[in-house]
């Protein structure tokens, strides 16, 4: 495989991850617009732990989760209060201030960025990846899914059927950020060299947008989302500097055929269906 | 009935509910004894509805107790109250916009332990909610609207599906909003029936609602509120023949 296709399957999967995160987050109702914020405290944590003590990545990569988690659950608290536009300005000024932190957080190089970590595999990434889809996709037919579901419907009639919304929307944040912080860490790994540009908010914006694109309905749309927001840029190359202003139209027209995204449940289940059939 | 029974399953003592100047209840006292049917009627605005929110928690009440099951649940959060086991059914019916029928009757269930219960698939990890919401889907009748998207059906199921839901949770007290509004009479007979069958296993039943026929002939006892007060309390014939109440109520807008 070409290094260019290579680096494209990278980006894939880690842009996988980064709209999970959104998807967990967003199957409860809340939109978060910072979890680049995560993704970047996943980031330079892992690094720190693989750099300075020495740590081996998949360690690095579980207590970055869980360090990010605890921080989503800090997070998810006063998201409470918020709805709609108002929690999605709050979480993207989150993700504003993780950025500016590291900016100025000179242990960990400030602006001029933090190297030294060891080069990690296309392969081990993508067992990331294909773990990650796969446990969603499992959680997606659990209880705590359609409890979920219930809140993201209509909050009020769900805590009326007995649903602890704050636990499960808190909850939803926690998990969120954790799969956020794991795509930093392959991230800063697979780039061996982060600084806090790379965690800016247009990072945020695409994770969101490869779930409304590829489907936010389902996780598998993730995967979908991530691969042509990965990939139309490339394909579209033929059109020279006018390919962001195609991308951009053919992201509308996607969204007016459908609203929720190209891959939702009955396209995945006539899919499943016809895999199964001779 | 206002004093301490023993057998009573839920009782309401001097609740009372303001929003801002507005008295919408006041000074309520009520009873739900054992495995009965208790009707609330009164026009539009005495406040039942009002009453229905202040029981399972969805309004705090500003006076007043409620107990439930011998525990005050007054200022409970409204999922605390609904695991205590008090299910409700809405006047404009409250369905997940995504759901079909058969999620609705998995998503409501008593809340179960262990992680992993709740984070795998609901066939392998709970089989005991599966072959619950099977029953509770049998019961109803709503076999063939199993995958169907339960706000994509007619009125008078959408309703059953409610209802089926407020079962799965396993409530020793159901709480009916106007279960009939928008049935036709065949719908209504049919649920009556099944609202028989579940008072039969012992459950109770709190209910509001406006078809005085449904009502008469099936609850064995009935409160009139108006203005947010209780102006009568009875069984149905008593009800049906108090002066206040043909006053305040059936005599001017309604017949039975």
């Amino acid at each position: 495989m070409s290094t260019y296709y290579a680096g494209l399957l990278a980006d894939i999967g880690i842009l996988t991850l980064g709209a999970l995160s959104v998807y967990i987050i967003l199957a409860t109702d809340q939109l978060s617009l910072g979890n680049a914020g995560f993704m970047g405290i996943g980031s330079y944590l892992a690094s720190f732990l693989t750099v300075e003590l020495h740590w081996p990545l998949t360690a690095a990569l579980v207590a970055a989760a869980l360090a990010a988690s605890l921080i989503g659950i800090i997070v998810g608290f006063p998201a409470l209060r918020l709805k709609g536009i108002y929690l999605a300005i709050a979480t993207l000024g989150f993700g504003e201030m993780v950025r500016s932190f590291f900016l100025i957080f000179s242990p960990m190089g400030g602006s001029g960025g933090y190297r030294g970590m060891q080069h990690v595999s296309l392969g081990y990434i993508w067992i990331w990846v294909a773990g990650i889809l796969v446990a969603v996709m499992v959680l997606e037919r659990s209880r705590l899914w359609l409890q979920m579901r219930a809140i993201h419907d209509d909050e009020t009639a769900a805590s009326l059927v007995g649903l602890n919304t704050t636990l499960i929307k808190v909850g939803a944040f926690g998990c969120g950020a954790a799969v956020a912080a794991v795509a930093g860490g392959l991230f800063a790994h697979h780039s061996v060299y982060i600084e806090p540009g790379n965690f800016g908010f247009e990072r945020s914006i695409d994770f969101v947008l490869a779930v409304i694109l590829g489907g936010s309905t389902v996780g598998a749309g993730s995967l979908v989302g991530a691969a042509l927001l990965t990939l139309l840029p490339e394909w579209l190359r033929f059109v020279a500097d006018w390919r962001l202003a195609v991308f951009g139209v053919l992201l509308i027209l996607v969204l007016l055929v459908r609203r929720q995204g190209i891959l939702d449940r009955p396209l995945l289940a006539r899919l499943i269906f016809r895999s199964n059939t001779p | 009935m206002t004093a301490a029974s023993p057998d009573a399953v839920l009782r309401l003592s001097g609740v009372g509910k303001s929003f801002g100047g507005i008295r919408a209840l006041s000074d309520v006292y009520l009873t739900v004894p054992q495995s009965r049917i208790v009707g609330v009627i009164g026009p539009n605005g005495a406040g039942k509805t009002t009453l229905f929110n202040v029981i399972t928690g969805a309004y705090r009440p500003n006076t007043g107790d409620i107990i439930f099951d011998g525990q005050a649940v007054t200022h409970w959060p409204p999922y605390r109250i609904v695991r205590a086991g008090i299910a409700r059914t809405f006047q404009n019916i409250r369905l997940f916009a995504s759901m079909t029928v058969w999620e609705h009757l998995l998503v409501a269930q008593p809340r179960r332990r262990g992680l992993m219960r709740n984070i795998l698939p609901v066939r392998w990890a709970d089989a005991a909610a599966w072959t619950r919401a099977e029953e509770v889907l049998t019961f109803f009748g709503l076999e063939e609207y199993r995958e169907v998207i339960a706000r994509t059906l007619p009125y008078g199921i959408q309703r059953k599906v409610e209802m089926a839901r407020a079962v799965t949770a396993g409530p020793k007290l159901l709480l009916l909003d106007e279960p009939v509004a928008g049935m036709n009479h065949d719908e209504a007979a049919e649920l009556r029936a099944l609202l028989l069958r579940l008072n039969k296993r012992g459950l109770s039943i709190l209910l509001i609602e406006h078809d005085m026929a449904f009502v008469m002939s099936l609850c064995h006892e009935l409160y009139v509120l108006d203005f947010g007060a209780l102006i009568a309390q009875g069984d149905p014939a008593n009800i049906r023949s108090n002066p206040a109440v043909l006053d305040a109520y059936l005599g001017s807008e309604t017949t039975c």
